[in-house]
């Protein structure tokens, strides 16, 4: 034991021991995480996919806007996935390279989806905790206000914004970031509400260290397991409303393009013998959303071990 | 006679209970945690407070520091009374009562290391130190309270129940206080450990020349570090008197009842002791007994103990009882009266 071996050494050698380094709650999450295969190959996936969504353009020397004049007409016989014309997801109805629509259409998703989560991050961790923390009737205004706001039908808001300012991504942008805080505000402020009373916070306080410190330094960091969990179940969310909204035609405008608005592109052909026109953009969606969620519940075992 | 550290007079604190459905208008139920409470208490000597669970020892002592709203006066120094402070001017005196809490582990925030944890209230209160400086006084503190100097970068989780408690005593310590509260700091610890962390404590009170308030619910922690003890039962004072005399010779019932609770080493001293069982439950403290609080589960309880609220007679061995007296005697002095 440590008190026992204090005797017999010298006060200097106590002082100039090498310093132990910590094992942080941090660092055995990531071990955790790391053990567990399913988290592990959706990571993977997820870094892929990105990768791809961000540089993936130049294995193709067709851009997203060119048509290719010599499938025009005739996409259903010579527009199918080819490696020998650089179609590697063959072309949509127009005669336009679907590999880098794809691509572009998995970047504007995944941005979208990381907004969204970075609003409900900021935000909304930001919100609930001093609602939570401060408590008594500033609490109770500040969550009456995201009662309500969680009262309006908010697909049927976006919906009615894009129709009245036009189709526009800042619109889309504007009204995922609105929606995406609330309930991350309402659980945020759930577990402040049971972190406020913790002996270390009331050691914090008793001590006199300030209220806005308290917050920063004993509540978000203890937050933060949770707040990452949804976030990352958050993203996949966000992405499907986005591709909701752009599947109803309302999303994106052209030439930009969300993996919404490509799926809903291909399911609208699909008659016409094109299938890989959907099977591409909804192989990229599907991986994406599977990736996220396997993700996320790895976190969630990761950073609460007690839940298993 | 040297000025007290800490006179407390007549300390209340009340809890106002809303129950969920309440409307706005309803009167809330009134809880009186602590009722009437005063002691002095002076610099290096050390105040045991005892009591059953829920009779309102940690409102006591959060009441001093204003965690919780209390009446009365906590005169500091003979000059400044705490209870009157803003927030503002709370914080001066901060330093000067330093707290150690009961669960050692949950009072230490687990994503923070052993040097940060001990260095909050020095940042708090001394911000132009050097981190340097923080750290060598970190160091010190830590080994001061027997942790090697060189595990300040661990975390709490890695670190034993003792050994957390010593973590918060160096906390507390590091920014060298006048008065330690400590709410029952051995309570969570196995017994073999609570001895080394009492010896600690009382150690560093001797170097320190540190007042002490140190509670406890059952009374043989208390009796070896304790000047003097203070017995609590809802929220008001039973007895006060010095360690000694307190153990000798107890004059409240329930002092004599919770004293009769502690068992002797010596077999055959505690095989002849008069156990004194104290049956019933504890009231509730939303409804206290009338006249003396503690009538309900009293062996000599009489008429008058429901009628009249019995007096704390001040001095050296203070008692609120009607009927008080040793233990052999207590049929004699109930008959009396
Ligand atoms: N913030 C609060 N609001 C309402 N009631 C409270 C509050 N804090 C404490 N109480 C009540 O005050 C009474 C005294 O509580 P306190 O925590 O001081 O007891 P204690 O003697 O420290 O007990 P323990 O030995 O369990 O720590 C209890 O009945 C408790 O329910
Ligand atoms: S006043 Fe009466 S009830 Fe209260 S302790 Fe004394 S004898 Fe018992
Ligand atoms: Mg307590």
């Amino acid at each position: 034991m440590v008190i026992d071996s204090i005797g017999m050494k010298s006060l200097g050698d106590r002082f100039a021991a090498e310093e132990v380094k910590g094992r942080s709650l941090w660092a055995d999450a990531r071990r955790r995480f790391f053990r567990n295969k399913a988290a592990v190959a959706g990571l993977i996936t997820l870094i892929t996919i990105t990768l791809l969504a961000l540089f993936g353009d130049a294995l193709t020397t067709w851009t997203n806007e060119e048509l290719d004049f010599n499938v025009m007409g005739q996409i259903a016989q010579l527009g199918g996935p080819s490696l020998e014309n650089g179609h590697y997801f063959g072309t949509d109805d127009l005669g336009r390279d679907l590999f880098s629509r794809t691509l572009q259409g998995t970047r504007i998703s995944l941005m979208v989806g990381i907004l969204g989560a970075a609003v409900a991050v900021i935000v909304g961790t930001l919100y609930g905790a001093v609602s939570g923390y401060i408590g008594g009737r500033t609490d109770q205004i500040m969550m009456r206000i995201v009662d309500i706001l969680l009262a309006i039908p908010f697909m049927f808001v976006i919906i009615l914004l894009l129709v009245m300012f036009g189709r526009s991504i800042v619109m889309l942008f504007i009204g995922i970031g609105l929606l995406s805080w609330l309930n991350m505000a309402r659980i945020v402020r759930g577990q402040t509400l049971s972190l406020k009373h913790r002996e270390y916070v009331e050691a914090a306080q008793a001590t006199g260290v300030s209220t806005f410190t308290i917050i920063l330094r004993h509540i978000v960091p203890n937050l933060l397991g949770i707040v990452a969990v949804y976030a990352t179940l958050l993203v996949p969310e966000m992405i499907l409303t986005e591709s909701f909204i752009s599947f109803l035609g309302l999303g994106v405008q052209e030439p930009l393009t969300s993996l919404g608005a490509l799926i809903s592109e291909g399911a609208k052909t699909i008659y016409y013998g094109t299938l890989w026109q959907l099977c591409f953009p909804l192989l990229f969606f599907v991986l994406t959303l599977f990736a996220f969620f396997f993700v996320g519940d790895g976190l969630r075992d990761a950073l609460d071990p007690k839940d298993r | 006679m040297t000025e007290p550290l800490l006179r407390v007079e007549d300390l209340r604190v009340t809890f106002e209970l809303k129950r969920a459905g309440d409307m706005p208008w309803t009167q809330p139920r009134l809880l009186h945690a602590v009722s009437g409470v005063n002691f002095e208490l002076f610099p290096g000597e050390t105040l045991g407070i005892v009591g059953e669970s829920g009779c309102g020892k940690s409102t006591l002592a959060r009441a001093l520091i204003q965690m919780v709203p209390g009446t009365g006066k906590a005169i500091w120094q003979g000059k400044t009374d705490l209870l009157e402070l803003s927030r503002r001017e709370m914080l001066k005196y901060r330093a000067d009562i330093q707290m150690v809490f009961q669960d050692p582990l949950a009072s230490l925030n687990p994503r923070m290391t052993v040097g940060q944890i001990i260095a909050e209230p020095l940042k708090t209160h001394k911000p132009d130190l050097s981190g340097e400086e923080v750290k060598t006084r970190v160091k010190k503190m830590m080994d001061r309270v027997g942790l090697l100097p060189n595990q300040i970068n661990r975390y709490p989780h890695e670190f034993s129940g003792g050994q957390c408690q010593r973590i918060g005593i160096a906390r507390a310590l590091i920014v060298e206080p006048k008065l330690l509260i400590c709410d029952e700091p051995v309570s969570a610890l196995d017994v073999s450990i609570q001895a080394q962390v009492i010896n600690l404590l009382a150690e560093l009170q001797r170097d320190l020349g540190l007042a002490m308030i140190f509670i406890a619910h059952d009374l043989s922690v208390v009796k070896h570090i304790s000047d003097r003890v203070m017995v609590l039962y809802l929220g008001r004072e039973m007895e006060m008197a010095t360690s000694r005399d307190l153990y000798s010779d107890p004059q409240h019932p329930y002092t004599q009842a919770l004293l009769s609770a502690v068992p002797i080493p010596d077999p055959v001293a505690e095989r002849a002791k008069v156990m004194i069982p104290l049956d019933g439950d504890l009231p509730s403290p939303l409804a206290p007994p009338s006249g003396c609080v503690f009538r309900t589960r009293c062996p000599r309880a009489e008429a008058r103990c429901a009628e009249k609220v019995p007096e704390f007679t001040h001095g050296a061995h203070g008692v609120a009882c009607h009927f008080p007296g040793p233990l052999i005697g207590a049929k004699k002095a109930v008959e009396r009266a």
